[in-house]
């Protein structure tokens, strides 16, 4: 069968064969010669940048006042995205915020991932009563609005970037779980598994080191998309002023800017653009990683 | 009588997750720092420690834990949620005042979301990987990775700051005491804005489930038999494809709900519209633990009550489900 499809795709090189021949060019991988996926580890391999070297860059702390209120952007040429009511530099803002909303996306997706993932391996590896039990559980917590469960965690303690995390991570592990459940469901009847059995495994490590590994790929290609959730998500957090007011966040920003919407717009829209662009390349990553994984879905569409 | 069967069977269901929420909302309530006295208390300035514990014992505080449950499970099955202690008034009052307005701006954004999504999923698998369907996949990405309180600052400054063809807050012009049309319209023009923005995020999530929907409908046998009959093309997409593509739709639909609802709570903040949202973050700032709380308890309940109206509708829609 594969030999026939290689022969199919030979065919098909030797029908293009002499126009091929007049123009040699480079073939880059196929996975570069797609613009969204080169748009989308650009935007990344920046923003990772920008939150590691935030201090090289702008050594001054970002709640400094620095320049004249309301600079729009381009005004001045040292303060190239203008500034806020306060004299703050939006451009140091924007790029010191970059640490907050990275580093919230992705404590806040391993969180999840952990508890996702025990949850659902343990409910589709055990199945019956243990099943359905959990099964309750991930309910429970797919019911509750998101951002009303999380603030009311944020309510217990003072706001820190960890509380805020492990409260999105709370509130954002039941997608895991459905996943992973659905995974170990399939995999656990499989004749690894079954010889694993035989061969005397304990339990936990049939779960740790066999079914595991064969599950990972596809939560893999989730908690993409769950980084980008917990980003979105901390933004609405510090947006609602619910964050840490010391600290500076994109989101927070937005919030800053707000009071100004009519007219100094920038103020809002530019870290908006900032999130909208992160997220987007997150989310297309976790597309392209499931086409990669699974073929079969690229096909189909 | 079918649709009898299925409600019992839904309500019943979602018996266990209602209690499950009940215990989660009882356990977030212990570890609350402080409790319902120490914060009258610490509202009336000065107390002695004889009225803390005359109170503590009023509120049933000082009994044991397993006590305090028993307490608040029969609070909770008979519809008292406690009294707010910044408004010193029923938290269920309190929130029945504020649900209709967070309901209907979540649900015109629902509907909203499901109609254009569904359009929107539908056209992108009519056209799969031509190029409406690919520019339709961007348009969609991009909302799907927008924040929807930035998305409704947007449109604010668009719609309203610079064209001025919308209010940018409130639900209602106040102070004029509008009736009949003019007052739906008024309503209406407030309620445009942020049901766009609470929409946008599901709109993409609906399209691309549609999308997939469809293309699975699209390959099955019985469309090709529809279409071998010779059955009118629209009457084939329609009537055969997108009917039976709407069943998976509306049960996912259904799991965002909660989604929905957290959503509003951010819009409404930017909209000033006067719902639960709004009530939450006083709550907050107040550290109105009881309200706080039911909010969370009431609006769960809501998103449960939703999904068994849910499930009654993909049962009309796919019979076999009933059964």
């Amino acid at each position: 069968m594969a030999k026939d499809g290689a022969e199919i795709i030979e065919s098909g090189h030797a029908a293009i064969g002499p126009t091929a021949l007049k123009a040699p060019t480079i073939r880059l991988p196929k996975i570069l010669r797609d613009p969204f996926f080169v748009l989308a580890s650009t935007v990344l391999t920046a923003v990772f940048l920008m939150a590691l070297f935030a201090d090289l860059i702008y050594p001054t702390d970002p709640l400094d006042m620095v320049a004249m209120p309301f600079l729009w952007p381009g005004d001045e040429p040292e303060f190239p995205l203008g500034s806020d009511q306060l004299g703050r530099d939006l451009a140091a803002g924007i790029v010191h915020g970059s640490r907050a909303s990275l580093l919230v996306g992705f404590a806040s997706a391993l969180m999840g991932l952990l508890i996702g993932t025990t949850v659902g391996s343990v409910a589709g590896y055990f199945g019956g009563k243990v099943d359905l039990a959990l099964v309750r559980l991930t309910e429970i917590f797919q019911t509750m609005p998101t951002i009303l469960l999380i603030v009311v965690i944020l309510a217990i303690g003072d706001p820190s970037v960890w509380l805020i995390a492990l409260s999105i991570g709370l509130a954002s592990w039941p997608m895991i779980a459905r996943l992973s459940r659905a995974e170990f469901m399939r995999l656990r009847g499989a004749d690894f598994v079954v010889a694993a059995r035989g061969l005397g495994y304990g339990t936990p490590r049939i779960i740790l080191s066999e079914i595991l590994p064969n599950a990972l790929p596809t939560i893999t290609v989730a908690a993409s998309v769950l980084v980008a959730n917990g980003i979105l998500l901390e933004s609405a957090v510090s947006f609602l002023n619910l964050g840490d007011p010391n600290v500076v966040s994109w989101g927070s920003l937005i919030g800053a800017g707000r009071t100004e919407i009519r007219t100094e717009w920038y103020l809002s829209g530019l870290p908006g653009l900032c999130i909208v662009f992160t997220v987007l390349s997150l989310n297309i990553m976790g597309d392209r990683l499931t086409d990669i994984l699974n073929p079969r879905s690229a096909l189909r569409g | 009588m079918q649709a009898l069967r299925v409600a019992r069977r839904t309500i019943l269901q979602s018996l266990p997750t209602m209690i499950g929420i009940i215990l989660v909302t009882f356990f977030l309530l212990q570890i609350m720092p402080g409790d319902a006295v120490d914060a009258i208390v610490g509202m009336s300035g000065s107390a002695s420690l004889e009225t803390v514990a005359q109170l503590r014992e009023a509120y049933g505080l000082d009994q044991s834990l397993l006590q305090q449950l028993a307490h608040y499970v029969m609070g909770v099955a008979t519809l008292n949620f406690g009294i707010s202690i910044n408004y010193n008034a029923p938290v269920l009052d309190i929130i029945l005042e504020r649900l209709p307005s967070s309901l209907l701006l979540m649900l015109t954004a629902f509907v909203l979301a499901l109609t254009s999504g569904v359009i929107i999923g539908w056209a992108m698998a009519a056209f799969a990987s031509r190029w409406p369907d690919r520019l339709l996949t961007s348009f969609t990405l991009l909302l799907y990775s927008s924040p929807n309180f930035w998305v409704g600052l947007m449109i604010i400054v668009l719609f309203s700051a610079k064209l001025q063809w919308l209010p940018s807050g409130g639900a209602e012009t106040i102070g004029a005491s509008l009736t009949g049309w003019d007052w739906f319209a008024d309503r209406l023009s407030h309620l445009i804005l942020p049901a766009s923005a609470l929409a946008a995020f599901f709109v993409a999530i609906y399209a691309r489930l549609t999308r997939a929907a469809m293309l699975e409908v699209l390959g099955q046998e019985y469309m090709r038999a529809a279409a071998a009959k010779g059955l009118h093309p629209m009457l084939l997409q329609f009537r055969h494809g997108l009917r039976n593509a709407l069943i998976p739709v509306t049960t996912v639909a259904g799991l965002h709900l909660g989604n929905l609802f957290g959503g509003a709570v951010v819009v409404e903040t930017v909209f000033n519209w006067p719902g639960l949202g709004r009530l939450t973050m006083d709550a907050l700032a107040a550290r109105d633990t009881p309200v706080l709380l039911g909010v969370l308890l009431l609006t769960s309940i809501v998103v449960i009550a939703l999904n068994i109206l849910i499930d009654w509708i993909v049962a009309w829609l796919d019979p076999r489900i009933a059964r």
